[in-house]
């Protein structure tokens, strides 16, 4: 346990003293989420209408940004290696690795979509769900990607191999966290979308870890 | 303490080493020797449990190291051809995660106490990225004086080290040697530590 605290304050205080990685995810998502009402211009409406699912897709690549070096730095410079052989569990050390990947790049992405909602001319209610829909969907797409950032681990080209093998895994998490601000709008209630984007959650905070583990040792090998 | 027994070596198609015994005990240590390429590396990462042999079995106490994982890592220190440090944080900050992942506390003074003896006395507080390559590796093998495992498994330990930190090392192992630890190591110089056998691959 002591490790895996050891690991998320090494990873936090590493991005702190090289700010630009997480400024790079976060200033991504602003930036594309930006673009789609300054191109279509102001009509209500419509910004309404595409908002959850522009804004989901914008965060959904703002996490992608960070994954690849998710575990390659580790992996250069010999750490994944004494991970390895630590008497704590690897599982549990790399669970403390996605963690401080959701805390650097998913957590601001929550708490900057309000600010960016308000362009789409959201209301308060539809903000509220939208933020508690990436409340429970980033730490997903920090999960499944620790796999995929596992797998891709030292193979060659492996940023766009990550993309093609992540991407498609992370469109139940699109579905249900966007579907859940749009039956909001529609005044149907957000009960159902959250319940099963919470269940995915609970159910890949157990099983991805032990698949990035798998994977990681396989890549050690 | 430490034994293998008939290790075989499979890189690709090609048998780096077949049917492989060694054994350390108490106050002993193997070097390891072969030519670039003859398997040292990759004889030491099955040592530390970091990759499976293709035959035979490594023991630890009698007991394969696959069942007694835990209380075997809680004995190793393994160091590899990379330092497994982080550039942007401080010889002090490096040491003290390092023990973190060792699952041991490391007193401040003791990590102070450490850098110090290897010659880093000023230099603890800057990142280590501002260090040199031969005083990144003292960085590292300070970790050595700080950590109380018995059995050390070193890969090329004396790369880029000037002649005073060769002989600081060669003194560090010795004691640790004479205090009933035990080594396994690769070099291609010639050692002058006591109670050492040689492992020709």
């Amino acid at each position: 346990m002591n490790a895996m605290l050891a690991i998320i304050r090494r990873d936090l205080l590493m991005v702190m003293r090289r700010k630009s990685e997480v400024l790079t995810a976060l200033f991504f998502f602003v930036i594309v989420s930006s673009l789609f009402p300054l191109g279509i211009g102001p009509e209500p409406a419509l910004l309404r209408k595409i908002a959850p699912g522009v804004l989901w897709v914008g965060a959904l690549l703002a996490t992608m940004l960070g994954l690849q070096r998710m575990f390659a730095a580790d992996h250069a410079d010999g750490t994944l290696e004494q991970m390895a052989i630590s008497p704590t569990p690897l599982v549990l050390l790399v669970l403390g690795k996605i963690v401080a990947h959701w805390l650097v790049s998913g957590l601001p992405l929550v708490l900057m979509a309000p600010v960016l909602g308000i362009q789409f001319d959201l209301d308060t209610g539809a903000l509220g769900v939208l933020m508690l829909a990436l409340l429970l969907g980033t730490p997903l797409l920090s999960l499944i990607g620790a796999i995929g950032a596992a797998l891709t681990l030292g193979v060659r080209g492996g940023g766009v191999l990550l993309s093609l093998l992540v991407l498609p895994l992370y469109v139940p998490a699109l579905i249900f966290g966007a579907g859940a601000v749009e039956s909001h709008i529609a005044g149907l209630g957000a009960g159902g979308h959250l319940s099963l984007l919470a269940a995915i959650l609970v159910m890949a905070a157990f099983f991805a870890p032990w698949a990035a583990t798998a994977a990681l040792r396989i890549a050690l090998e | 303490m430490l034994s293998a027994h008939g290790l075989t070596c499979v890189r690709g198609d090609r048998r780096l080493f077949v049917g492989l015994d060694l054994s350390v005990d108490a106050g002993e240590w193997l070097h390891v020797r072969g030519e670039n390429g003859a398997g040292k590396t990759s004889l030491l990462r099955l040592l530390a449990g970091l990759s499976q042999p293709a035959e035979g079995e490594i023991r630890w106490c009698g007991q394969p190291i696959r069942d007694t994982d835990s209380t075997y890592r809680q004995n190793l220190l393994f160091f590899g051809h990379h330092g497994a440090l982080k550039e942007d944080l401080t010889a002090l900050e490096n040491l003290a995660f390092a023990a973190a992942m060792d699952g041991v506390e490391l007193q401040e003074s003791n990590a102070m106490q450490a850098l110090y003896r290897f010659g880093l006395k000023g230099r603890e507080e800057l990142p280590v990225r501002v260090l040199s390559a031969g005083q990144k590796r003292r960085v590292m093998l300070a970790r050595l004086a700080t950590r109380k495992a018995k059995l050390w498994v070193l890969d090329e330990p004396f790369t880029a080290l000037d002649v005073k930190a060769v002989e600081l090392l060669s003194v560090l192992i010795s004691e640790h040697v004479a205090g009933g630890g035990m080594a396994v190591l690769t070099s291609h110089q010639t050692m002058p530590i006591p109670g050492g056998r040689v492992v020709q691959l």
